[in-house]
């Protein structure tokens, strides 16, 4: 692969963008699965997919556009999902978490005749659903570290504002602290790396990049810092590894990836065992 | 006693559905005072809490905190608040206990600036007071729920608040820690000069270290020096709230573990 990677330019996009969105989908997650939010991960990235069956029915249809590149759609369907759910959270007051479902299917609803009346399911679509190393080209890889820059940039300067209305929403009120400027910016930021991490890990899986690292992280960690360190790490392990085992075994990314992910949590939770055992024992004698 | 009070509540109502909760209250709090909120389970205590602090908004009457309309308020780092909710957060959440304090500084600090090691400092100081420093690496989840209210009573004093609102802050505390709690409370009344709010149950102990005492069951039935409260006996306090208090501390005390 290494070989390859100097020599092929679709490789060197694949794994940059495969490294950034290491990084950022683990980052967010961290709020995200602290928030109890990961529902909204996963409606998110459904109507991603909407606005990419979107583009594409646009390209075959309307001949003026030929050669637009579908991610920028999605991102723009993803952060008009986000804004919306905020929207109908506000309506349904009691049932706040209604929105998420609402848009879910109805992002999902709307994909499917989009998609059918684009003649439906073709590779393009495919490597959408579940990733690809040869889908992203190199404006897209740019607009990701773009994104990325932005998102590391954000999460630092406004840390202590999400940590304290991650671990306390009313504490968070009463320290000055605009709830509702923060939400908002986070959960863009949310659907604008949802659409980033598509191309590379699938549609279908982004959300386990942004939960399953945090998930094992959690296992580990004892401070805030040192689990999104953790997770991080975990995530970007998950997809080195995840695509090169791709590239070699010829299966998209996004299972691979995943499976990493998945691997790596059931590690975490075997060790965390055989640590308890032994300090039983080590009690014992 | 005659300068502007710190939490000033006029002819304030609140109501979650159609039942009132908090009906026609009038309220002040004066620099120096040390008050005890007492009244029956479900009596709006705190909720008319969460009204002065602006976390619920009032259908009638104003609320002013520092002299500024609660809407306008912005002096966070005036008020500490330990919410009767505060040892029922999620556990699981991967935080130590000297991060939590740390997040007590937010409000002193402006937007986009960083914690540093004064901050650090502090937090550590605040995990003194409430003698917690040993912990200050642990996760929050592990502790106990004394312990857990510990480090929220260091969150709420950590960034030097002028004004502290606890509500009943001793439940779940053992009672070797309430004595020592009592202790630090008369302290920072005493010495500091912080003012207090207290809502408790224990009516004999708050009367023995509040200055003052507010008797409420959805509006005050009774505000006035703790000595004039000693006075009375339980026919007097019944009068008070109009029902019986002891009885309506029995039948509420289960709802109130689950609703808050
Ligand atoms: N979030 C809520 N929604 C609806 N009713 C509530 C809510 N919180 C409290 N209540 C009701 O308001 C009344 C006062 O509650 P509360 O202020 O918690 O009393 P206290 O603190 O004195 O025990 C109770 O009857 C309670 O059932
Ligand atoms: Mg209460």
């Amino acid at each position: 692969m290494i070989e390859s990677l100097m020599q092929y330019q679709f490789l060197q996009n694949a794994v940059i963008t495969g490294l950034l969105i290491g990084v950022v989908a683990p980052l967010l997650g961290v709020f995200i699965v602290v928030r109890r939010l990961s529902l909204i991960a996963d409606a998110l990235s459904h109507i991603t997919l909407t606005g990419i069956a979107a583009s594409l029915l646009l390209e075959k249809r309307v001949s003026a556009i030929n050669d637009w590149n579908p991610v920028y759609m999605g991102m723009v369907f993803s952060v008009a999902g986000a804004i919306l759910i905020e929207r109908l959270r506000k309506v349904y007051k009691h049932y706040e978490e209604l929105a998420i479902p609402i848009i879910l299917s109805g992002g999902i609803g709307l994909g499917v005749i989009l998609i059918s009346l684009a003649d439906g399911f073709n590779t393009d679509l495919f490597s959408y659903l579940f990733g690809s190393v040869t889908a992203v080209d190199r404006s897209s890889m740019w607009t990701v570290l773009f994104i990325t820059l932005g998102v590391i940039a954000i999460v630092i300067l406004f840390y202590k504002e999400l940590f304290v209305l991650s671990f306390d929403e009313e504490h968070a009120s009463i320290s000055g602290v605009s709830g509702r400027f923060i939400h908002l910016l986070f959960i863009v930021m949310v659907a604008l790396v949802i659409a980033s991490s598509m191309q590379v890990v699938g549609i279908l899986l982004v959300s386990a990049l942004m939960t399953l690292p945090v998930a094992s992280a959690l296992r580990l960690s004892r401070s805030f810092k040192q689990t999104i360190g953790l997770s991080i790490l975990f995530g970007e392990t998950s997809v080195i590894i995840g695509l090169f085992s791709s590239y070699h075994l010829s299966v998209p990314p996004g299972g691979t990836i995943v499976m990493t992910a998945v691997l790596i949590l059931v590690m975490t939770i075997m060790y965390k065992r055989v640590q308890k055992q032994l300090l039983v024992k080590g009690e014992a004698t | 006693m005659k300068q502007k009070p710190m939490v000033e509540m006029e002819q304030v109502s609140f109501k979650y559905e159609k039942e009132w909760v908090v009906k026609d209250v009038d309220l002040s709090i004066y620099e120096g005072q040390f008050l005890g909120l007492v009244g029956p389970n479900g009596s709006g205590k705190s909720t008319l809490i969460k009204l002065m602090l602006g976390l619920a908004r009032p259908d009638r009457g104003s609320i002013r905190l520092f002299g500024e309309p609660i809407k306008k308020f912005d002096q966070w780092e005036e008020v500490g608040f330990v919410s009767q909710k505060a040892n029922s957060f999620n556990s699981g959440f991967p935080a130590t206990v000297l991060e939590v304090v740390k997040s007590g500084l937010v409000s002193r600090m402006g937007a986009f600036s960083f914690f540093k090691r004064k901050h650090k400092e502090k937090a550590l100081e605040a995990l003194k007071t409430v003698e917690m420093e040993e912990f200050a690496g642990s996760n929050i989840g592990e502790l106990s729920g004394g312990q857990q209210q510990r480090v929220f009573i260091a969150r709420a004093l950590v960034s030097d608040p002028s004004l502290v609102i606890l509500d009943e802050p001793t439940v779940g505390v053992d009672a070797k820690h309430v004595t020592a709690f009592y202790d630090l409370l008369g302290k920072l009344n005493k010495e500091q000069g912080i003012t207090l709010l207290m809502v408790t149950h224990d009516i004999g102990t708050i009367t023995n270290h509040a200055t003052h005492v507010v008797c409420m069951n959805k509006s005050i039935h009774f505000h006035g020096a703790s000595e004039d409260y000693k006075e009375f006996d339980d026919d007097d306090l019944n009068e008070l709230y109009g029902h019986s208090v002891h009885q309506l501390t029995h039948n509420h005390s289960h709802d109130e573990v689950n609703r808050s």
